[in-house]
């Protein structure tokens, strides 16, 4: 069972988010990297995906906006049946083990979006280019 | 493992969204349920499956996370991560708001009525327990608000008999209170999970607890002085690790069977039993029956029929409610 082809699917969902400060992509900015997104199977045809990214900068809000941006893109596009972790790359933030909490509980990943204010900033992020 | 979970019936119930809560009324009649599309579903039997009498779609503006039966089932409380609880009263077959319950500063996470029928109990992201008064004029005061635990609080339950209520955190702690000189204090608080304490539940007896966590084990806990003045203490006595692949996010405990069953991120249920020869300080638990794909995504929520032993209702992310009948091979 080949995970790269997979791995690939998951990238090409990521790459192409868009830092919510600055006008560049994740990619762009190495937030993410092709090495930065595992792929485990998982019985019954499943995947589990565990993400480590790297925020540019060490602000605590800012991490947690990508982290969410990542869960959002993620759930909406990925084609086959998954199991999420995202984390922030160890040794990249201070406050790593809180952000990695709260991007992962699905309940405050729920409520966060339906804060109209934060909804307006990730779906400006995931959204697709127009070329 | 010779037991089985065999299922009865799974249905659409909040369509292209959560099905959060799923909550069967006191005479096992009815069933309420709520989730992400802001819409409380009331469920009926028509024959052999359950049907929608009902749709409350105007009480929240943003996801209903729970939906609590009043004991004497007149009476439904839905919590909303608008930050309010809705107390819908029954009017023949449909339900009337008929009062909104303000305060908490963030998402409601829980609501949960005492057995006595007269108080209620609120949790929120904003850290705190709330206790409501309501009086035989369906008036709604609020009594206390408790800061005991730093973090975002999941879920509140009552003890099955005392007036003593139990809280569970992202602070990965629980907490429990008693009413002393007209004032709600934390008097316990029961440290050991790893992560965020999704759900708890009282044994039968009301002497212990089963807690369950994003750390993918359950707690069994015991009480040495529940009912006494002074300090009451709690002990872990048992942890079922390894048998959840991913976070634990409710767990039940049978009133009726004393069956204990779980709902996991890995989209499975597991019913565990306890073994009557175990030491009841050190009980053990094994698994006796398990669904893995109960539904095809997580399950968030089980709750035992409360009439008839055996039978259990779970949802999912995926929307669905399903009903099981658990098959005790000894039957």
């Amino acid at each position: 069972m080949n995970m790269e082809e997979k791995e690939l699917e998951v990238y090409d969902v990521i790459r192409s988010i868009r830092d919510p400060e600055k006008p560049n992509t994740l990619e762009e900015l190495d937030v993410v990297t092709e090495s930065c997104v595992e792929v485990r199977p998982l019985p019954g045809d499943e995947y589990l995906i565990i993400i480590k990214f790297s925020p540019t900068v060490p602000h605590c809000s800012l991490a947690t906006l990508i982290g969410l941006c990542l869960q959002v893109k993620l759930q909406r596009c990925l084609p086959f049946k998954h199991k999420l972790e995202i984390y922030v790359s160890e040794g990249t933030h201070s406050t790593e083990e809180d952000i990695n909490k709260q991007i992962n509980d699905k309940e405050r990943v729920a409520a966060a979006m339906e804060n109209p204010d934060l909804r307006e900033i990730v779906e400006q992020c995931v959204m697709e280019p127009d070329y | 493992m010779k037991d089985a979970l065999v299922l009865v019936e799974r249905f659409n119930a909040h369509p292209d969204s959560r099905c959060w809560h799923v909550a069967w009324n006191p005479t096992a009649t009815l069933m309420a349920s709520c989730g992400g599309d802001r819409a409380i579903r009331i469920w009926g039997k028509e024959g052999d499956s359950w049907k929608c009498l009902s749709v409350l779609q105007d009480g929240h503006q943003r996801t209903v996370r729970r939906v609590a039966w009043s004991p004497c089932g007149t009476y439904l409380a839905s919590a909303s991560f608008d930050a309010t609880t809705c107390i819908w009263k029954k009017k023949n077959d449909d339900f009337e708001c008929l009062t909104t319950l303000e305060g908490h500063e963030n998402e409601v996470k829980c609501v949960t009525w005492a057995p006595s029928g007269n108080l209620l109990a609120t949790c929120s992201r904003d850290k705190s327990v709330w206790v409501w008064e309501v009086d035989e004029e369906d008036e709604y005061e609020c009594v206390t608000v408790i800061n005991s635990h730093t973090q975002d609080v999941k879920l509140v339950v009552w003890h099955p008999t005392l007036e003593l209520l139990a809280s569970a955190s992202y602070d990965n702690n629980i907490c429990v209170y008693k009413e002393e000189d007209d004032d709600w204090e934390c008097k316990a608080t029961l440290e050991g999970h790893a992560s965020t304490v999704w759900s708890l539940t009282f044994d039968p007896s009301g002497q212990r607890m089963a807690s369950c966590s994003d750390d993918r084990t359950v707690k069994i806990w015991k009480c040495q002085n529940i009912e006494g003045p002074g300090d009451m203490s709690w002990k872990c006595v048992c942890t079922l690790s390894g048998f959840h692949e991913r976070s634990v996010y409710d767990i039940a405990w049978c009133r009726l069977t004393g069956a204990l069953v779980t709902a996991c991120g890995d989209d499975g249920v597991r019913v565990f039993k306890e073994d009557p020869s175990a030491d009841p300080d050190q009980p053990v638990f094994s698994l006796a029956a398990h669904v893995s794909k109960a539904h095809s995504q997580d399950v968030n929520c089980v709750a035992w029929n409360p009439k008839e032993g055996g039978v259990l209702a779970t949802c999912s992310d995926n929307g669905e409610i399903a009903i099981w009948k658990y098959q005790d091979d000894h039957e």
